[in-house]
């Protein structure tokens, strides 16, 4: 991706409004995801919405684009008021919305998706005529796409080329685009980058959502940052601000959380991942080379904006996700690319991101969940038999101990509210006295009580001289229980940070290495 | 180019002023309350089908109650019902246990029809000499029966494990394969005469029936109940421990519910998935061998082949995969079907199976969700 010269040429300042949101808020339970918000859009430029992960702005371009409604605020459309109750609305308004994940039916054509839930063709589908309508519009964007094409059949940008026609094809003179480099190559960026241009020239406008800041800088006329749902900066020009800048805006400035950690000498080296390389589920590369180690008695902390890799580390760790190249050791013991049983033999604990997906079975009782992993072992088994009773013991014991609130351990888990279900999740994690700990994201969605007392867990597992990696997308968090924090960007360690210093965490977090970080340090300094 | 579909929609709900609007349950309802559920879709379901039968010109009471007397009505009809139940107790327990993992085993009709084979070929190939005690013979021929079965379940168990095959279309063509191959044995090998049967088999390879002992008690003569009931009762309360109270069956549960979360506690999902297709094949073909040696006494496809293990899906899901349950819903099956035999029009009876099947299935919707009735102005 190239930093040309951008867009900017092509709107002025003095372009008329053609999106304003006034003062929006969307609660949703437990959250303020958006808190009196303004955005505005002009015609003919690119908008980018830039913020961490839950900073609100995939809900802010959900409520523009007719999915959610907002608690108050207003929505005006080129100076007009507008109340969207449906996606329909919001497109009958010239509003489209571009998904990070892609609503197509692989099995058929680009025109047939293109065409889907429209009224006409009524009768007879002429797919023919479509094919080159839909071909001749594609040619005007430089949306380069063989309409008889099954979905299936393209790559992943070549989708996102159609998401794009559907909505150019429904009238749209606004695109919101969610997060569309995601899920692309860097030459896929490229072209992107050009299509967008080629729509700005023909008067349409852009909102790009996203949390890279190269790409923000290379596309983008104006930013607007939204941290924890708030407006942080409202549309200031890239030109007139720097990377440095926006990642400290997009981070925040104060950290509010003081944990009381004591000092503790870290033991022998628990995990080791050496030169780790691995996919993610689209057979991409998710893990580029990393190496890092954990001891004994001290939590490491792995920062990063989601989708750079965490995940997958975690599951290549905990036996779940194979490793293409490199190896993981347990206690000198080489754990990768084997089962995940035999890390769980071994003393490795694992609390994964999804609570409800991976890390419980939702229609079986508390006890089902807690005995998970110790079932194997005596005294809940007994030969092939469980013994139901000392289960259930067991589970009561733990319902006590964790302050797992349900009327009885024979309840379902699926009744759970989340800060109860990750007590249940971390109580059967700790009992099996882990040698290693990793935890995903395990506060995520929980109210500050139910977060202190996670904090406390974790804590009070370092001290009895466990080695923790705790994988955080809350920076406060990470740097307030970390004994040193590890920073990931595209599958690569950034480098390491003991101090809380935000804005270097934040230049590496969107993909600055801390040795280029200080060199550049050194060169203002000498 | 702009291709606009759909109005504003800005229409507020005419008529009534109030709605009625389902809300999932966010508590577990009291542990009799879905009994009282299924008690009261089987009421419902009576109703429906009296209605149908009050139209076809029928009195529905007298048409109940007829049914009633017919497959329950004295002991040697109910012996009748049990002796029809019994090899759906076999097929139902078969499904249990493949759809507490989320296998949708279909196949259990050609496991069934594998066991029936597998009995008979130790009767008549033979493995075992005719005048071998009943006693050595019953095993054996359970020992056969299951095999064939097991054998029958392993083939889309290992497809599904190993190459993703879904187990439903193999399972399901399995059947048809499994009706092929035991009309070659009794058309080419085992034929008696030319006919389509397997000679009858000797007294010794015959289960034990309950008119066996009518010698000593008068009241059992012409009771067929035979051993299998005895068989397939054991065989499902030892499926209840293995399902409740065994570490493979607590697997079972965790990868029927969650196969990710089964994964992550480190379980195999390959093996399992075979082993449990194996053990569904051969308690389906213990049901095949039963019938067989029970009922039919010799091999042949019509009264064995007689849709058993499709029945047994419906028990399976109606007994809510509890193998106990399938016990008595089993038994309430076997005298539908009693009944079909005994009254006009025959259609009734499959009919009200039908009904009370689908009032069974919506009712589990009540389950989850409940119904609320709201004023507009509320909503």
């Amino acid at each position: 991706m190239s930093e040309q010269p951008n867009a900017a040429t092509l709107s002025s300042p003095n372009a008329p409004v053609v999106v304003e949101m006034r003062n929006i808020v969307k609660r949703f339970p437990g959250v303020l995801a958006n808190d009196h918000v303004d955005f505005d859009l002009r015609r003919g430029e690119v908008h980018a919405l830039l913020g961490e992960n839950g900073a609100g702005k995939s809900t802010l371009m959900n409520v523009l684009a007719g999915l959610y409604r907002q608690e108050s605020g207003i929505i005006l459309v080129n100076g007009k008021q507008v109340h969207f109750s449906s996606p329909s609305d919001a497109i009958h308004s010239g509003i489209g919305m571009v998904h990070q994940h892609f609503m197509l039916v692989p099995t058929q054509s680009v025109t047939e998706n293109i065409l889907l839930g429209l009224n006409k063709p009524r009768y007879l589908m002429r797919l023919p005529d479509y094919d080159k309508i839909i071909q001749d519009l594609g040619e005007r964007f430089g949306l380069k796409v063989d309409p008889r094409a099954k979905i299936w059949q393209l790559s992943v940008g070549e989708q996102q080329r159609v998401e794009l026609l559907k909505m150019l094809y429904r009238g749209a003179e606004v695109l919101i685009m969610d997060e569309p480099t995601a899920v692309l190559a860097p030459t896929e960026i490229d072209s992107l980058f050009n299509t967008l241009r080629s729509m700005l020239r023909e008067g349409k406008s852009v909102i790009f959502i996203s949390h890279k800041l190269q790409e923000v800088m290379a596309i983008a006329d104006r930013v607007t940052v939204l941290s924890k749902g708030k407006v942080t900066a409202a549309g200031i020009p890239t030109q007139q601000t720097s990377r440095q800048e926006l990642a400290r805006l997009m981070v925040g400035r104060d950290v509010v959380f003081q944990i009381d950690k004591k000092p503790q000498e870290p033991g022998e080296v628990v995990l080791s991942v050496e030169d780790v390389y691995a996919d993610n589920d689209k057979g991409l590369p998710a893990l580029q080379g990393v190496s890092f180690e954990v001891r004994a008695g001290e939590i490491v902390g792995l920062a990063g904006v989601a989708g750079n890799g965490q995940s997958e580390l975690a599951q290549v760790v905990a036996g779940m996700r194979l490793c293409n190249q490199g190896c993981v050791k347990l206690n000198g013991e080489v754990i990768c690319n084997k089962s995940a049983l035999y890390g769980i033999q071994r003393g490795l604990a694992y609390i994964p991101e999804d609570r409800t997906l991976v890390g419980s079975a939702p229609n079986l009782s508390v006890t089902d969940n807690v005995i998970m992993k110790a079932y194997r072992k005596k005294p809940i088994a007994q030969g092939w038999m469980i013994d139901m009773g000392t289960a259930r013991h067991f589970a009561q014991d733990l319902k006590d101990a964790y302050e797992i609130i349900v009327p009885n351990v024979e309840t379902p888990v699926r009744l759970l509210s989340g800060g109860n279900l990750q007590r249940v999740i971390l109580a059967r994690e700790i009992s099996g006295k882990p040698a290693l700990m990793i935890a995903v994201q395990p506060t995520r969605g929980l109210d500050v009580g139910a977060i202190e007392g996670v904090h406390h867990l974790l804590l009070a597992q370092r001290d009895a001289g466990a080695a923790i990696l705790l994988i955080s997308e809350e920076l406060e968090e990470l740097l307030g229980m970390s004994d040193r924090t590890l920073v990931m960007y595209e599958g690569r360690i950034m480098g390491e940070v003991r101090e809380t210093d935000l804005e270097t965490i934040g230049l590496m977090m969107t993909g600055t290495p801390l040795d280029q970080i200080q060199g550049r340090e050194g060169v203002k300094n000498g | 180019m702009a291709e606009v579909t759909t109005k504003p929609s800005s229409s507020q709900p005419k008529g009534l002023p109030f709605r009625i609007r389902l809300e999932p349950r966010l508590e577990e309802p009291p542990s009799w309350f879905p009994a009282l559920i299924s008690l009261a879709a089987i009421v419902v379901a009576l109703v429906f089908g009296g209605i149908v039968i009050f139209f076809s010109g029928g009195d529905p009471l007298r048409s109940y109650a007829h049914i009633a007397e017919a497959s329950f009505g004295s002991i040697g009809v109910l012996s009748d019902t049990i002796v029809k139940a019994t090899p759906i107790l076999f097929t139902s327990l078969a499904c249990v246990i493949a759809f507490r993992m989320k296998l949708w085993n279909i196949g259990a009709e050609g496991q069934f029809i594998m066991g029936a084979w597998g009995a008979s070929l130790v009767v008549l190939w033979p493995i075992l000499p005719a005048e071998a005690s009943q006693w050595i013979f019953i095993p054996m021929m359970m020992l056969g029966g299951m095999l064939a079965g097991a054998i029958w379940g392993f083939i889309p168990g290992y497809l599904k494990a190993k190459l993703r095959v879904n187990e439903i279309i193999s399972s399901l063509m399995m059947n048809y394969i499994a009706v092929a191959w035991v009309n070659f044995w009794i058309f080419a090998v085992w034929s008696e005469g030319g006919f389509q049967m397997t000679p009858k088999f000797p007294d010794n390879a015959w289960l034990p029936r309950l008119l066996d002992y009518a010698k000593s008690i008068p009241l059992l003569r012409g009771l067929t109940t035979h051993l299998g009931l005895l068989i397939g009762i054991v065989a499902a309360v030892i499926l209840w421990f293995i399902i409740y109270r065994s570490r493979w069956g607590y697997e079972i549960r965790l990868i029927g519910d969650n196969p990710r979360a089964a994964q992550y506690a480190g379980i195999n999902i390959t093996r399992n998935t075979v082993l449990v297709l194996m053990v569904s094949g051969a308690l389906a073909g213990l049901g095949g061998m039963s019938e067989v040696t029970g009922m039919v006494h010799r091999l042949q496809t019509s009264p064995i082949a007689a849709g058993y293990g499709f029945t047994g899906i419906i028990v399976a899901w109606l007994s809510k995969l509890n193998p106990l349950v399938a016990i008595v819903v089993s038994i309430l099956f076997g005298a539908l079907i009693l009944a079909g035999r005994e009254i006009q029009p025959s259609g009734i009876p499959k009919m009200i199976q039908g009904i009370i099947l689908v009032c069974l299935i919506a009712s589990d919707f009540l389950l989850r969700y409940r119904i609320r009735v709201v004023r507009n102005e509320e909503a």
